[in-house]
């Protein structure tokens, strides 16, 4: 037996595959290095960047004018409003289409349509997002709001929420569906009063994820809810929003603005990372 | 529903034996309002996935309607105009399709063979206990908000390269025929090469969760069989789990092109924002919603507008069509696995 393996060992052949497969786990294991280096750096920058800023002065002050002092508060507000509104304008809207293609319209055609084109709305870029939005709210009502805002951020809720709905009701089991039915409950009280019971958690973690996803995004406020220095909770006029000030705060020359931008940023990876978590436990308790 | 109505269901069933033509008569309408509640919320939920269709509908014709103007202005020279001047009114796209690209493909060259690789230790190599939180740790960078990559982009990355990476590519390059010309020109720090190589990073998870994905779905007799007759992890990877997946691996690639081809926030920060192809890869130059995400505000005049929203009109047909064709082939691996 030692001899074979030094006859093996010892031919090219078999000593150049060896050596091929050592290069090639090595790259794999500086690939993930690379890529978690990354993460490492970017997160590591945020916070050295942001932790400086972040005083009680972010929280209970207004976005200062150039030179100043000053906080975010009215740009938090804004944001939490816009979020909050877009969330319940589309959740209930991708809740229903969720359900329809999970549970009456399972295999029709128009579902598989259905299903085609809310994958392509979920990736689709975010700024033509806003231009729909500019070119069907701003435009006619000739004036940027925290309307269309919510409504462009409630544009990017729907396809998640649809998607995440879908999947978490497919998971629950057909007997339980066929129980429901043999005692004669019609499909809608199964649907609410079991399937949905049953596929809580996921779809919990889908709201989450699509708040998540919009708590950062800027490229669909840039012109739709615009921007505003001041104070404002009219939700007919220009609404301030986090990721917006940061791109606005991050390309000026002034150094309070830039901090305040570098502060802003760490508010919101903090809390986009700790809603993505929220949502995975969420889901990964369920499925233990 | 409330569980009110199920009581009266029992309540009538119980009492039925005293006078069963009431009976008959409160179970009947019973049966009517839990059928119509059916009906009903069958029609809400219809309703609402074809308010999906109806979305993906009216972004198409408001793009349209409001590209209209500079569309019938230029005519099909808009897609080969370079130029952008607002004071002339002359506007074409070149430029921006250009940048979109050049940074697109900048990306998708690092971000998949890195991908690939990190999928391929993901599933093959690392041991198990780190195989989640290596993944999750991988799917959180793909939940960094773009303005972050931004941010870090303008204030870290690009002076890092401005300082280090340029001129040492601009240096050694210099008698090199076709590199000198990629890599020509002052070393600015942003510009189209900075924006790729963030879009590879931002690109990067999406790569890499969906190749995990469809490496994990491999049957294992495939690869034990591989591995039965003597191959190597690498040649299991390369000759077996590759081959299994390729479907799988390029859906995966245009989802992730899809990504880089419409991102915004990252690429506006670093990429200079000028109206010009050049050949140099260090130069600054623009993406198509780089242009709007800078430009659409600060837009006087109708045909200004309409260009922009010209561009968008092209950036999501481009985007669709690449989503489209990742779309198809996710889901022919999806029948195929169910088969």
């Amino acid at each position: 037996m030692p001899d074979m393996t030094i006859a093996t060992a010892n031919s090219p052949l078999y000593s150049g595959r060896r050596r091929r497969n050592a290069i090639a786990k090595s790259l794999a294991l500086a690939a993930t290095i690379f890529g978690l280096g990354w993460l490492v750096l970017i997160l590591g920058v945020l916070i050295y960047q942001g932790i400086g800023g972040l005083s009680l002065a972010v929280f209970t002050e207004m976005t200062p004018p150039p030179g100043a002092a000053g906080g975010l508060l009215n740009a938090i507000a804004g944001s939490i409003v816009m979020t909050v509104l877009a969330v319940l304008i589309g959740t209930p809207i991708g809740i229903l289409a969720g359900t329809y293609l999970a549970e009456y319209g399972r295999h029709d055609k128009i579902s598989s349509v259905v299903r085609f084109i809310n994958d392509i709305l979920l990736s689709a870029p975010s700024i033509v997002i806003g231009l729909f939005v500019y070119e069907i709210m701003v435009a006619p009502m000739g004036h940027f709001s925290g309307w269309a805002g919510a409504v462009a951020l409630a544009v990017i809720v729907i396809p998640v929420v649809v998607r995440t709905t879908e999947d978490m009701l497919t998971l629950v089991p057909d007997t339980l569906r066929e129980a429901a039915a043999s005692i004669g409950l019609p499909r809608a009280h199964m649907i609410v009063r079991i399937a949905y019971r049953a596929a809580q958690a996921g779809i919990v973690t889908g709201i989450l994820l699509a708040v998540a996803r919009i708590s950062g995004e800027t490229a669909p406020l840039l012109f739709t809810a615009l921007n505003n220095q001041f104070w404002s909770m009219n939700m007919n006029a220009p609404m301030p929003s986090l990721p917006v000030v940061i791109f606005q705060f991050a390309l000026s020359p002034y150094a309070e603005w830039q901090k305040l931008a570098w502060t802003g940023a760490l508010l919101i990876t903090v809390t986009v990372l700790a809603l993505s978590i929220i949502a995975r436990s969420l889901t990964a308790r369920k499925s233990s | 529903m409330e569980p009110s109505r199920g009581r009266d269901v029992s309540e009538v069933a119980l009492k039925g034996a005293d006078a069963p033509v009431a009976v008959a008569a409160s179970r009947a309408a019973v049966l009517r309002r839990l059928r119509l509640t059916d009906m009903i919320f069958h029609g809400l939920t219809r309703g609402a996935s074809l308010a999906v269709l109806a979305l993906l509908g009216g972004v198409i014709l408001s793009l349209v309607y409001g590209a209209a103007p500079a569309l019938s202005t230029f005519g099909f020279g808009f897609l080969f105009d370079e130029s952008w001047n607002p004071v002339t009114e002359r506007f074409g796209a070149l430029a921006p399709i250009f940048g979109t690209l050049v940074t697109s493909a900048i990306a998708m060259l690092i971000a998949v063979p890195v991908g690939l690789m990190i999928a391929f230790f993901l599933t093959e190599l690392c041991p198990m206990m780190l195989r989640r939180p290596i993944g999750i740790a991988i799917e959180l960078l793909a939940g960094i908000p773009s303005i972050i990559y931004g941010i870090w982009g303008l204030f870290v990355f690009a002076p890092f390269m401005q300082q280090y990476v340029q001129p040492l590519f601009i240096d050694s390059f210099a008698n090199v025929p076709v590199l000198s010309t990629l890599f020509a020109g002052p070393p600015y720090g942003i510009g189209m090469f900075t924006a790729g190589l963030i879009l590879a990073i931002m690109v990067l998870p999406f790569v890499t969760s969906i190749s995990r994905d469809v490496f994990d779905a491999v049957p294992p007799v495939l690869k034990e069989a591989a591995y039965g007759v003597g191959c190597t992890t690498w040649e299991v990877f390369r000759y077996v789990v590759l081959p299994y997946t390729r479907i799988g691996v390029i859906g995966g690639f245009m989802l992730g092109l899809g990504r880089a081809l419409g991102e915004t926030m990252a690429v506006t920060f670093v990429i200079g924002n000028a109206h010009h192809v050049s050949a140099s890869l260090f130069a600054p130059g623009t993406t198509i919603s780089a242009s709007i995400a800078n430009e659409f505000t600060e837009a006087v005049g109708d045909l200004y507008t309409s260009s922009l929203i010209a561009l968008g009109l092209i950036l999501f047909f481009i985007t669709f069509c690449v989503l489209a064709i990742a779309r198809y082939l996710l889901l022919r691996l999806q029948k195929q696995g169910g088969k």
